[in-house]
């Protein structure tokens, strides 16, 4: 299914000046591609996977650099693209959910406004079409009374609901990619099942590429086809997510066997040892 | 055996009239000396609520908390935090920003009346597995897992027989989280503590407990040994909702 790729990433640097003069390398030549597959991103607080996130968005700030030799959505570079082009990039064509809903939704708007401006700001339609549109997208993300949901503001919505308003935000202008930063961490386990179901069938229904960055391995296997595992700024494996008990590589056994489980008691869990080699 | 902790149709509500929240009703539990219980449920089910009531952070309680055989006096006194301590979720939120280590440990200390405190400063920090080196660090240069363990301490400062943990290791990566659990099954070895731990992660409570209680809406719906949960065999819905949900998320 994968003939052409919707996104080719290769070469990915980004970096940051340290104060003593240094250089921070947050992600070190990082290249992959995505088809209309799900995509999932895993590491450690710090391992550079919400860097690249951001730097796909061309979202990382001054005095941070992004360089790399591609990044190319259906063949068009995007570090070519004026910051007036990249805008019609962002939300149309990629666009992102980020960890926390309560961080990303206006408080002082109207969750249906939101949705509206949203859809707006890309495609010309009058507010009346946009408001059946937004009320169309609140039902597909399952909220059971779209139009009191429409009407209400953020703070009267739940931690899952307003994962899924966001959810519905960003899928409104028909993205080709949908970028997932750590969706469901702010989330309890019982809702983060229905919120990923629900990017699931969205995703798969429109054909869209999907890049889900969680430090949850097991959440991860679970939902994505394909792993890559991040150490230090790097790729360290990339492996099917199918297969993720097969992982060779010293970090990602590592991970999984220091996860406790419940169908297998342990009295100790296994402690990470970190090689330097694996960053360098 | 007498029990650590006993609860007796505890009760723990926020706000009044109109606006009144019952936020626990009617928790019986009883931990024995020794043991470790953990408390699971999704957001807003009370369980975090139920250790706030237990250390007096939550004034508007009913039902009759025993502590060692003793009921609890509100305030609480000096011996009941002799007794109980509690380690926070979030180590970034939980330590002073402009404390040191040793300040920190130090303080209470003083605070708990010991007096050859420098030795036992330097104790504390062993036992954490931290060593000398981090004593006069400030949080800021601390990792999570490291202000974790320095908040660890500080609850074993007093020499307490009983540690109420509120999601100890949910702000943590799963390699620290493993290095954290690990510290907590070896101090429980040693001091013979007792364990109350909440957490939202089926996993980590099964690790360390051996009897979990399962709430929902503030009440206690269910309360299993934890063979019967790791052969997934629940009796309530609810615990078989929040078992289905964790192996659907590749939690099992």
């Amino acid at each position: 299914m994968t003939d052409a790729p919707l996104l080719d990433v290769k070469g990915l640097n980004v970096t940051f000046p340290t104060r003593d003069g240094g250089i921070f390398h947050a992600v070190r030549d990082l290249g992959f591609t995505l088809g209309r597959e799900r995509l999932g991103i895993v590491g450690e607080s710090g391992s550079g996977k919400s860097m690249t996130g951001r730097a796909i968005l061309r979202l990382v700030r001054p005095p941070g650099k992004v360089i790399a030799d591609h990044i190319n959505l259906e063949g068009q570079n995007l570090l070519d693209l004026s910051e007036r082009d990249m805008r019609k990039v962002r939300g149309q064509r990629i666009s992102m959910v980020m960890q926390d809903p309560k961080f990303s939704l206006n408080p002082v708007m109207t969750v249906g406004n939101q949705i509206v401006e949203a859809y707006r700001l890309h495609a010309s339609v009058s507010k009346k079409q946009a408001k059946q549109k937004a009320l169309e997208m609140l039902e597909a993300v399952a909220i059971r009374d779209p139009e009191r949901v429409f009407r209400a503001y953020p703070h009267e919505m739940s931690g899952g609901m307003g994962q899924r308003i966001m959810i519905a935000m960003m899928l409104v202008p028909d993205p080709e990619i949908l970028i997932a930063d750590e969706p469901t961490s702010a989330l309890d386990v019982s809702v983060q099942g229905d919120v990923l179901r629900i990017m699931d069938k969205l995703v798969k229904e429109r054909g869209m590429g999907l890049i889900f960055i969680s430090h949850d391995l097991n959440l991860v296997s679970a939902f994505c086809d394909r792993i890559l595992i991040m150490y230090a700024g790097r790729v360290v494996e990339t492996c099917e997510a199918g297969k993720l008990h097969e992982a060779t590589h010293p970090y990602t056994r590592g991970l999984l066997n220091s996860l406790p489980r419940l169908d297998e008691p342990r009295e100790r869990l296994d402690v990470l040892q970190r090689d330097p080699s694996w960053s360098a | 055996m007498s029990a650590a902790i006993e609860t007796r149709e505890l009760n723990v509500w926020f706000g009044k009239g109109r606006d009144r929240v019952d936020a626990v009703r009617d928790a019986n539990l009883i931990v024995p000396q020794g043991t470790s219980h953990g408390i699971v449920g999704e957001s807003g089910s009370g369980k975090s609520t139920i250790l706030r009531a237990l250390v007096g952070l939550v004034p508007t309680v009913s039902g009759e908390m025993i502590i060692e055989g003793t009921s609890v006096t509100t305030p609480r006194n000096g011996a009941f935090y002799k007794t109980v301590q509690m380690v926070f979720q979030d180590p970034y939120a939980s330590l002073h920003p402009r404390h040191s280590v040793d300040q920190v440990l130090n303080e209470t200390l003083k605070l708990h009346g010991f007096g050859d405190r420098e030795d036992r400063v330097l104790q504390l920090l062993k036992d954490v597995g931290l060593g000398e080196a981090f004593r006069f660090r400030f949080p800021h240069q601390l990792s999570g897992g490291q202000r974790q363990r320095v908040a660890i301490a500080r609850a074993l400062a007093p020499q307490p027989d009983i540690l109420l943990l509120d999601e100890p290791t949910s702000a943590l990566d799963v390699s620290v989280q493993a290095e954290i659990l690990n510290l907590l099954v070896d101090l429980r070895a040693e001091r013979s503590l007792t364990y109350v731990m909440v957490s939202h992660d089926l996993a980590v409570v099964a690790h360390l407990c051996g009897e979990v209680s399962v709430m929902q809406n503030g009440v206690i719906v269910e309360t299993l040994p934890v063979e019967k949960l790791r052969r997934l065999e629940a009796d309530h819905d609810y615990t078989k909702h929040l078992l289905k949900a964790s192996a659907d998320t590749g939690h099992a």
